[in-house]
């Protein structure tokens, strides 16, 4: 009477079977591809074998001037002032308040060209977050979540704490999607400040009889259910070993920041987002897949060059000693540091002295984890023509936002182009971009 | 000391004692709760004599009988009131309302209960939010030109006067005006995707997908990139299927185009052109002209505004799907699963079981009257069976109705229920204001941190680590209990016994007594106990059976 929920769904027997074919082909050693075919096969499975692990987000909340910060253009109308200071890279120029990072920058590349068709924050959000358009059919998870999926049986009995973490969540924290809440972020605030839900509210005696007196009541309530074999399973407490293993777990401590000398912490900035990313290194550290830290206060649509400075001052620092750390930790190379927003700013003032939404040729920072630095791919025009239908040719070297997903994906050896089950049985491509390949060969 | 000294010292005694004697009311306080009009004693006989609800229990019991499945037992009382309440306001039921309930006849109480949460502003102001989630999804929408609260509190409105569900979906999609000014256009603001290059204005792509899942129950979004070459999609009927086609979905698109936003909100601009779209075997933009995508005998072709001739169509009383989507979807909220599964994938050509087309000829013939649903649905024995039985349930007994479907608090409802199970009065529209406030906020910081499922109302979810940490350690349960102004310390203060402290802890918690077992468990540990010792106690069997299994499931 109750409808199977695979009746009805795009869980077509022709998707089925087409994947079932390729599942088949590729158990067949890739015999019934072409001799073409395989070549390209062979050339993506010969890839280096060492591949990243871990991916951290520094996540520019309100969307960055990319004219301020990582694609300046100094001396030019579009600038309208703003300056630039030459990096450790000939040729390659940040915006001015980069001073440590601007040391770094050839462990860093620069992707300046990115484009979205999202202006509005929340969709350019989940856009930039997933490698996808809002669908309102379903949610996409966001890459966070896509790398934890992927390498969950590598992981399960290596961490007991969460693998995919968001400090100081923004408005939209990584979540699972339709891979399902177990992919969702764990929210944590100021790393100065105690993890949340970690500690117990009463001492370890009264705890232990709090968990006594579940199993009282629990075995009440299962008892009377022992008959009913379609939920038996179900019904319990499945994550409570897992809690209370998290809650005394010695990796807990990657969370502190408060015990880092000192010098260590300033380095990082005595700010919020500083110790976000301090923290952020001992969870990588620590076996976490993905740590996402936000720095909001962007939205700069009033004067724009001082607000924009100030989110800047906190950002440098926190960034290049994040790379310095990662680089003496010997960890630059398994981890991926990302750094962008959700789109650009307008390459005109309007009249409060700020810069509006622009997400017709955007920068992203990227390092680390196979990601080649002291690169920029990409250019936009210090002359940009202002009509709709030339945006596009205002730039050289374009790529979406979901190549910028591609490329991650594939430095982590993701498969690209396999499909991934929602949970009514609906095929989606992990991805819908290609790599940006010049950032990933040697 | 001086007059002026003893008259300060007497003006602060005095606010001393009031305010002691204020705290000893609001801790003592057994105020009853207001009778309601709806309710009129002995009409159970009468409803059980309506004949959709025996025909519903009928269909069913026939459909098990023939698989040679058997049914349960009827569930108790408090289970049911546990059930209704979860679904119609998404808090478990105050012991104040248990209480009051063992004051009406036994025969009348489901009555009494369903009459009381339907006039109670927290059953219409739950149901608009769920509704609203399929209607205009929870995400913020577009800066300035939506306001999702205003949307909202108008459907609460609408829900709680108990207006025709046609009539108030015949508003949603025809509604003019501003955002503020009148709520109902938020579906349309809602759909707007701001761009810099593009006129702000609704989407038809979207508003065509969203009309058609929100009020048809039909996904036909896959309609929109191809036609459907693989026939999940029929547009016809069982005996005469008809792929659907892109053009289709694009046809009823068109009925958007002459959606305009404006300073004056939203309009209709009759002149505009025909809506134009470049299909995926075309080489070009092309006009396409509106046109409903099946039931086309119901559609006015002569009517000029296309939104009204759209609405006139969706709401048709023959227009089933309109009326089957909204039966399935108050089925599944009630039942935490859905007759058809997914709610808003209901196929156009069947099958259908018998139960849903037997509630939706009733739906129509009441003139589409939502608590009528809802009250024949509580009605029936098949939504009072017991979720136990005493023979082996299987899938099949569950799938089939046999007994009462097991399904997981939705975040929302275990925010709901920790914060009602630490209050002993009922929160609702007459609770102070400072006690709805907090509720409010408390409820929001934990759907925040334990996840808010969006859209997905009836998925199968299963608990995370990041869940349970919440519900070992988590500040709204520590707040709830370690508030001496909410239940522990009244507990504490006015229970007679032992016994009775454990057993209202239950009932505030589980909407049931202890047993044995349980009771003896927490009476010992009580025993010896006096003062803030007890108190702590108390606590901690508050904390115990708010983690509990039993807590997290609707059963």
């Amino acid at each position: 009477m109750m409808l199977s929920e695979f009746a009805y769904s795009c869980q077509s027997l022709e998707h089925v079977q087409r994947r079932t074919f390729l599942q088949i082909a590729g158990a067949g050693g890739l015999s019934l591809l072409t001799p073409v075919a395989s070549a390209l096969a062979r050339r993506h499975d010969d890839r280096k074998v060492e591949s990243a692990k871990s991916l951290i987000v520094l996540w520019l909340e309100g969307a960055p001037s990319q004219l301020e910060t990582f694609d300046p253009h100094p001396g030019t109308a579009i600038a309208a002032g703003s300056k630039a200071r030459r990096t450790n890279v000939e040729g390659i120029r940040l915006g001015e308040g980069f001073e440590q990072l601007a040391d770094q920058m050839d462990s860093v590349s620069i992707v300046r060209a990115l484009t979205s068709k999202e202006g509005d924050h929340a969709r350019a959000m989940y856009n930039i977050k997933t490698g996808f358009r809002p669908d309102p059919t379903l949610i996409h998870p966001a890459i966070g979540s896509v790398i934890c999926h992927q390498t969950i049986s590598a992981d399960s009995q290596v961490i007991d704490i969460p693998r995919h973490i968001s400090i100081l969540p923004g408005s939209a924290p990584g979540r699972g999607g339709y891979l399902g809440d177990r992919f969702d972020a764990f929210k944590i605030g100021d790393p100065r400040d105690p993890v949340p839900d970690i500690e117990s509210p009463v001492d370890r005696q009264r705890q232990l009889q709090r968990i006594a007196d579940l199993n009282v009541v629990d075995r009440s309530f299962r008892s009377r259910y022992q008959n009913h074999s379609a939920m038996r399973d179900k019904l319990g407490h499945h994550n409570l070993d897992a809690a209370l293993t998290m809650m005394s777990s010695e990796q807990l401590d990657a969370f502190n920041v408060t015990t880092v000398p000192v010098a260590l912490r300033n380095e990082y900035g005595d700010t919020p987002f500083g110790r976000g990313c301090l923290a952020a290194v001992r969870l990588i550290h620590a076996g976490v897949r993905c740590v996402e830290v936000t720095l909001g206060g962007w939205d700069t649509h009033i004067n724009n060059h001082e607000l924009q400075a100030g989110r800047i001052g906190i950002l440098d620092p926190a960034f290049a000693a994040m790379i310095r750390e990662l680089k003496s930790r010997k960890l630059l190379d398994s981890t991926i540091v990302v750094c962008g927003g959700e789109f650009g700013r307008t390459p005109f003032m309007n009249a409060a002295g700020g810069r509006d939404h622009w997400p017709h040729g955007f920068s992203i920072a990227m390092a680390g984890g196979g990601i080649q630095g002291g690169r920029v791919i990409g250019e936009t025009n210090p002359d940009p023509k202002p009509d709709a239908a030339a945006k596009l040719a205002n730039l050289k070297d374009a790529h979406p936002v979901e190549d910028i997903h591609a490329t991650i994906l594939q430095a982590m050896n993701i498969d690209l182009q396999q499909e991934l089950d929602t949970p009514v049985g609906r095929p989606m491509k992990i991805n819908e971009g290609k790599p940006i390949q010049q950032l990933l060969d040697a | 000391m001086t007059s002026k000294d003893w008259f300060k010292d007497i003006l602060l005694l005095s606010v001393c004692l009031s305010a002691i004697a204020a705290v000893s009311v609001y801790l003592t306080a057994t105020d009853r709760i207001k009778q309601p009009t709806m309710f009129k004693a002995g009409t159970k006989s009468k409803m059980a004599a309506n004949t959709v609800v025996a025909a519903l229990d009928a269909s069913i019991e026939a459909n098990l009988a023939q698989r040679g499945l058997q049914t349960s037992y009827p569930a108790s009382e408090t289970v049911l009131m546990r059930r209704l309440s979860l679904a119609l306001t998404g808090t478990l039921p105050s012991v104040e309302e248990l209480r009051e309930l063992e004051t009406i006849e036994p025969r009348d109480r489901v009555h009494w209960f369903v009459a009381h949460l339907l006039e109670d502003r927290r059953c219409s102001d739950y149901l608009s939010e769920r509704f609203a989630r399929v209607i205009v999804g929870v995400d913020e929408g577009p800066f300035l030109v939506y306001r999702r609260r205003r949307f909202v509190a108008w459907l609460s409105d609408q829900l709680y006067a108990n207006r025709p569900y046609d009539e108030l979906v015949r508003q949603i999609l025809t509604d003019d005006g501003i955002w503020t000014d009148s709520p109902a256009v938020n579906y349309y603001t809602h759909n707007i995707i701001p761009d810099v290059e593009q006129d702000s204005k609704p989407d038809p792509i979207r508003l065509a997908g969203r009309t058609s899942r929100a009020f048809l129950g039909m996904r036909i979004d896959c309609l929109q990139c191809h036609d459907d070459f693989i026939g999940t999609m029929n547009l016809g009927s069982a005996e005469e299927p008809l792929a659907g086609l892109q053009l289709d979905f694009h046809s009823l698109a068109s009925f958007f185009s002459q959606v305009e936003n404006s300073l004056i909100g939203i309009s209709d601009d009759l002149r505009s052109d025909t809506y134009r779209y470049q299909l995926l075997e075309s080489d070009q933009l092309e006009p396409i002209p509106a046109r409903v995508p099946f039931n086309r005998e119901l559609d006015d072709e002569n009517e000029n505004n296309l939104r009204l001739r759209l609405a006139n169509w969706v709401t048709h009383r023959d227009n089933r799907p309109f009326a089957r989507s909204i039966v399935n979807r108050v089925w599944a909220i009630m039942f935490g699963v859905g007759l058809i599964q997914p709610v808003d994938n209901i196929p156009l050509d069947g099958p259908f079981p018998p139960a849903l087309e037997l509630l939706v000829d009733d739906f129509v013939v009441h003139q589409f009257d939502l608590h009528h649903l809802i009250r024949t649905i509580a009605d029936s024995d098949t939504f009072q069976r017991d979720s136990r039985a005493d023979f082996e349930i299987t899938d099949e007994h569950v799938s089939g109705w046999a007994v009462f479907p097991m399904t997981r608090l939705r975040p929302e409802q275990v925010a709901g229920s920790i914060i009602q199970s630490t209050s002993l009065k009922t929160i609702d529209s007459t609770a102070h204001v400072l006690s709805r406030l907090a509720m409010f906020g408390q409820q929001n910081e934990f759907v925040d941190r334990f996840g808010d499922p969006g859209e997905e109302e009836f998925g199968d979810r299963t608990e995370t680590v990041t869940q349970r940490l919440l519900m070992l350690n988590g500040s709204t349960i520590r707040d709830r209990l370690g508030n001496d102004l909410n239940s522990v310390a009244r507990i504490n203060l006015i229970s007679p016994s032992l016994e009775k402290a454990v057993e209202t802890v239950f009932l505030a918690t589980l909407t049931r007594v202890p047993d044995d077992e349980e009771l003896n468990h927490f009476v010992e540990q009580l025993q010896p106990l006096t003062g803030d010792d007890r108190r702590d106690r108390i606590r901690d069997l508050y904390w115990t059976l708010i983690n509990s299994t039993e807590f997290s499931w609707n059963h």
